[in-house]
């Protein structure tokens, strides 16, 4: 089930002990809700913008609300979950550092996964074309791209001490693939972390 | 001009009479209390297939059997029949009629025991909760203690979710649709313009018309009008009607039904008083301008939840402003805070508060991914 996951929802679903409470915040059609609940045994929730994300998820079975992760996450109680994950949203959202606050409230650890902009490949875009990257990292174009708060893996790092959360764990990505902590925010295509209050 | 008497208008299938008495929330109580209902499939051995179905204010048990005053098919057939989300080769499937409605269930315009006539406005005022309970004790008569699932939209919508807060271990699924948890000042608004034009109407005479057959319908129609276009949308009015002129080519200067809007209402609201008692106009929307689950439980909409395990479904429509998406959102905020497993989605479509009784793939999609799923 989950090597058909997205890599860095794999790599949550491998790392979720089972038999917990988890809310996955953007948890698109539920696919790592489905791989946790049918291969974990875990108590999934999930809120979801699209709402045809959200019909599709419910149609397997999952409880999932619509809803917008900047405004809805108020209405969950403090410490109702083991984990709450955000995976590939936060760079989506208005308010990123009070999105993964309120994680971190609801949630007693929070996954935040989200595409590292300073990936080379974005900065050679940059650098030597003077445009915004469209790689296949990110690959829609800066006026129909969802995401509104590029982030780079040393940003999500200086916020993460800013606040004085603590990181229980970090893995980078290039492709599917797991890649090396070092020079992480030039070679990872994505960043996954763990983290808690 | 069209007669009512409940025993040779109104069809009678399955009726339960039960002896009561019936604890109402006004304190007051009903005996005896008749049911009349509709059940479709077979009770499995566990018991652990019986979905019961909510209908809205105007509708009745026949959610999926041809009506026998119009011959229609069932009101909601869309959700409920072979192959459906709510399928009678696998459920057990019970929908009846409210009481305080004219269909065969206990309502102003059944007999008074005390006085062997029709009780007219002498019928206690109800509640949606009086409704549930009345709903528990025909589950209680047919031998069925837990719900697989309680669905219902708009009023139904009501009842469902007032079942998990009344009897919080008697139901495993809950499905709102189109629904909300209290009345609005503007709906208690349009409910009371209805109501207004009833007790304008001569015939209406204190709700005294059942022995002469001479009811108020022309009331009861103009309730139903004007309730008519809380159901629509004001696009869904557009494109089917637009500013189009009734079977002439020029305005008539005059207050005939020039237009098609006007003639469509008119037809509206002469069947509807074909089917329907204007009392039971009265007392059911009352009862929904009395729902606020809120206000039962200490104003807190999340501690209604805390005592039941149920799992939630909660749907609404984008273009519905008589239940808007809000209200479906205050309720899944409070499912939220209460820590019940809750699921909801809001659909497009054009047509208003009444697309949930009209063709929608997702939300059949939605209302059967939900009711398979989650099986413990």
């Amino acid at each position: 089930m989950s090597d058909l996951l997205r890599p860095d929802l794999a790599l949550i679903a491998r790392t979720v002990r089972p038999g917990t409470r988890v809310l996955d915040v953007g948890c698109g059609d539920g696919a790592l809700m489905a791989a946790l609940r049918d291969t974990s045994q875990v108590d999934a929730r999930g809120l979801e913008i699209d709402g045809s994300n959200v019909a599709a998820a419910v149609g397997r079975g999952l409880s999932v609300v619509q809803g917008d992760a900047d405004t809805d996450l108020s209405y969950y109680p403090d410490a109702s979950f083991d984990y709450a994950i955000l995976s590939q949203t936060l760079q989506t959202t208005r308010r990123p550092d009070l999105v993964v606050e309120a994680l971190l409230r609801i949630g007693r650890q929070a996954f935040v996964s989200f595409p590292n902009f300073a990936h080379w490949r974005g900065r050679l875009s940059l650098l030597w074309g003077g445009r915004m990257p469209v790689t296949r990292l990110l690959p829609d174009t800066w006026y129909d791209t969802l995401n509104i708060h590029h982030v780079t893996v040393d940003d999500f790092r200086a916020l993460v001490k800013d606040r004085g959360w603590t990181i229980d764990g970090q893995w980078f990505l290039k492709g599917d693939k797991e890649t090396t902590h070092a020079n992480a925010n030039l070679f990872a295509e994505h960043a996954v972390f763990l983290l808690r209050r | 001009m069209a007669s009512v008497s409940p025993d040779t208008r109104f069809g009678l299938r399955r009726q339960a009479r039960l002896p009561g008495p019936l604890p109402l929330s006004s304190g007051a109580s009903l005996s005896p209390v008749d049911i009349a209902y509709e059940s479709y499939g077979q009770m499995n051995a566990d018991k652990s297939n019986v979905i019961l179905i909510c209908h809205a204010l105007t509708g009745d048990q026949y959610v999926a059997s041809d009506h026998p005053v119009t011959g229609k098919p069932g009101w909601w057939w869309r959700m409920v029949g072979e192959g459906r989300p709510v399928d009678p080769a696998r459920h057990f499937i019970i929908c009846s009629n409210v009481i305080g409605s004219c269909m065969g269930s206990s309502g102003p315009a059944s007999i008074d025991p005390a006085l062997g006539d029709p009780y007219a406005m002498r019928f206690p005022v109800l509640t949606i909760a009086d409704m549930v309970r009345a709903q528990a004790m025909l589950l209680d008569h047919l031998g069925v203690n837990r719900l697989a699932a309680v669905i219902g939209g708009s009023m139904g919508g009501m009842q469902a979710l007032t079942w998990p807060t009344l009897f919080p271990d008697r139901v495993e699924r809950c499905v709102v649709i189109a629904s909300t948890a209290r009345h609005s000042a503007q709906n208690i608004a349009f409910h009371e313009v209805g109501r207004q034009a009833i007790m304008a109407d001569p015939l209406w005479r204190g709700g005294d018309y059942y022995a002469d057959g001479k009811v108020p319908s022309a009331g009861l129609a103009v309730a139903r009008m004007a309730a008519h276009i809380t159901y629509l949308s004001e696009a869904g009015l557009t494109e089917k009607f637009g500013r189009r002129l009734q079977g002439r080519d020029a305005k008539t200067f005059g207050f005939d039904a020039d237009f098609q809007v006007e003639s469509y209402l008119r037809h509206q609201g002469l069947s509807f008083v074909e089917r329907f008692d204007a009392n039971s106009y009265l007392y059911i929307t009352r009862a929904m301008d009395y729902y606020d689950i809120a206000e039962d439980h200490g104003g807190s909409l999340a501690r209604a939840f805390t005592a039941t395990r149920a799992r939630f479904c909660l749907v609404s429509f984008d273009t519905d402003w008589l239940y808007p998406t809000a209200e479906s959102r205050a309720i899944v905020h409070a499912l939220n805070a209460s820590g019940a497993q809750a699921s909801f989605v809001e659909l497009s479509s054009p047509f208003g508060h009444d697309a949930f009784l009209l063709e929608s793939p997702e939300l059949n999609r939605v209302v059967d991914g939900f009711l398979r799923g989650g099986r413990a």
